[in-house]
């Protein structure tokens, strides 16, 4: 369980202070679905660094299954537990996707688990195993393979932060189904998604909204959803005015 | 022949690191320990000699040979020795072999240690070549640890070659020169891989000239400098014919590390495409975060990405 005690996170760009995340106070139960929603620019992302440690709240505190973890770093915040999907994943020159899924297991994996993990993403394993995590890849194969990475780890709890960015309608489809998957397997543990996709809104147990840095609504899917269709923070799709990669329409 | 069990254990190690050597090898063989032959063996297709002086071989390998490999290491675990040897190797039509060099030196003494190895390969027409040499250093003396190859290579009609140059650990000091010249339809690929540390320096120059009509190279390196080491990577590529050539220099810097990138094109011929790449910069911030999401500590993650860089 992730609990967030009045988190508030500030920066200073052009010598003005500005709060991007004010005084948010969550909690993510164990076995549960969220997804945080909002407007862009709303501090989702903010948010979601924040929990896995990449930035540091300017104030208040992060509990994870009853410890502070406010002060711990990226790394020991990983190892108790806490995995994150990044919006736009990175890329490695000769580091292979096996080389990958290993260091995200963080022990001893044989070929036949990191084929599983490929395939729950949507992916031939035979194709991508050996491939090097580099540009060769597309933005949506890099996008499932991040999320095959947080499958590997399995942990207490999983971040993805805007999943469906930069991948293609067909693909987006198939994610909703791996977090699908990911929420009947959650047996213990928490999954946290940013997202303002209605469909990934829709596999929600809790939907959070968080406008201009604060938490503005929060509640049962069945409660808020209703209230965020035809707005910004629940998009049907993949909007036609988005880039699109290999002809389709990129998220 | 060579008595393995007789050669001691430092030995035994440091042919493991440059030749992933465990036993005697199959087929020809040289090892040379501490400036002298340590065993040798020839086989039917492949005739090893020594050179009267006793500095360096003459390989010949008849043409046609095909799967054999020749595997010439050369360790050093004496303080103060410095040698140079030449060692030439002439490939015969349509064979298609394995060439393993490789020199390993441990110093644990205060005078330098040296090993200059020339190397010339003469490879015949249609003629396929894998050729394979690790550089690695070891000890806790003061005495450098001192490697300076030069490599020649012609290559006839039709000929091939790859070239793998590794040095990634405990050489003080480089300087490694590299010349081919390739015939019509020859194709020559090399991979460097290098890393430096401490004070250590490394000098790679390569001039690849492409003299025969469909001739293509493509030289690629990619190296690591730590700490306040310094490396210099000189690539050059000769157009003379209507050939193809690529050549790529990519680096991470580190530390007080300082790296100069040189590539070099020189087309003399209308059809030459040459294409020279290199870059240079430090391992990005988000790729140690991302390791480090995966429960690496942000040393562990450097290590992955150097790793996996030079693989």
């Amino acid at each position: 369980m992730l609990e967030l005690k009045n988190v508030s996170f500030q920066v200073n760009a052009d010598g003005q202070d500005k709060e991007i995340v004010r005084d948010v106070n969550l909690t993510v139960p164990d076995d549960k679905l969220v997804v945080i929603t909002g407007p862009n620019g709303g501090g989702k992302s903010t948010l979601a660094r924040l929990i896995a440690g990449i930035e540091k709240p300017t104030s208040g505190q992060i509990i994870l299954n009853g410890e502070d973890v406010t002060s711990l770093s990226i790394t020991e915040r990983a190892r108790k537990g806490v995995s994150f999907a990044f919006q736009q994943p990175v890329r490695f020159k000769g580091i292979q996707v096996f080389d990958l899924l290993r260091l995200a297991r963080g022990g001893k994996l044989t070929i036949a688990e990191a084929c599983e993990y490929l395939s729950a993403v949507g992916l031939c394993a035979r194709d991508y195993i050996d491939r090097e995590v580099n540009a060769s890849l597309s933005g949506g194969e890099l996008k499932r393979i991040e999320i095959a990475t947080v499958l590997a780890r399995g942990s207490a709890l999983s971040v993805f932060d805007e999943p469906e960015a930069g991948i293609d309608l067909w693909s987006f489809r198939n994610l909703i189904e791996v977090f699908r998957s990911m929420r009947q397997h959650i047996h213990g543990s928490s999954i946290l998604i940013i997202s303002h996709q209605e469909r990934i809104l829709n596999i929600a147990d809790e939907i959070v909204v968080l406008k201009e840095g604060r938490l503005t609504a929060r509640g049962a899917k069945e409660e808020i959803l209703p209230t965020l269709i035809g707005t910004e923070s629940a998009v049907l799709d993949c909007r036609r005015d988005r880039p699109t990669e290999g002809g389709n329409v990129v998220c | 022949m060579l008595n393995w069990k007789e050669m001691d254990e430092m030995q035994k190690r440091l042919l493991d690191e440059v030749a992933d050597l465990h036993e005697i090898p199959e087929g020809a063989y040289n090892i040379r320990a501490n400036s002298q032959s340590a065993g040798r063996a020839s086989t039917a297709h492949i005739e090893i000699i020594p050179r009267e002086d006793g500095k360096g071989l003459t390989v010949n390998i008849q043409p046609g040979t095909k799967n054999e490999s020749v595997h010439i290491p050369v360790v050093m675990t004496e303080s103060g020795l410095k040698e140079l040897v030449y060692n030439d190797f002439h490939i015969g039509e349509d064979a298609d072999v394995l060439i393993v060099a490789g020199c390993g030196i441990d110093n644990c003494g205060s005078q330098d240690s040296e090993h200059d190895g020339i190397h010339r390969f003469f490879v015949g027409k249609g003629a396929h070549v894998r050729y394979v040499e690790k550089h690695y250093g070891s000890g806790s003396g003061t005495g450098k640890r001192i490697l300076n190859p030069g490599t020649e290579v012609y290559m006839e009609e039709n000929s091939s070659m790859e070239m793998e140059m590794v040095q990634i650990k405990g050489v003080d000091d480089t300087n490694r020169t590299t010349t081919a010249e390739l015939g019509a339809g020859a194709k020559l690929i090399v991979r460097e891989r290098l890393m430096t540390h401490g004070r250590q320096n490394a000098l790679s120059t390569y001039v690849v000239r492409l003299n025969g009509d469909g001739a293509t190279a493509d030289v690629v390196s990619r190296s690591v400098a730590r700490d306040h080491s310094y490396q210099e990577f000189d690539a050059k590529l000769v157009g003379n014919a209507a050939c193809s050539g690529h050549t790529e220099c990519d680096s991470i810097i580190m530390d007080r590390g300082k790296i100069l990138a040189v590539p070099g094109l020189e087309a003399n011929h209308v059809d030459a495409a040459l294409v020279h790449e290199a870059a240079i910069g430090k391992i990005a911030g988000e790729q140690i975060i991302k390791l480090m999401t995966l429960g690496l500590t942000e040393q562990e993650a450097e290590e992955q990405i150097i790793n996996g860089f030079l693989k």
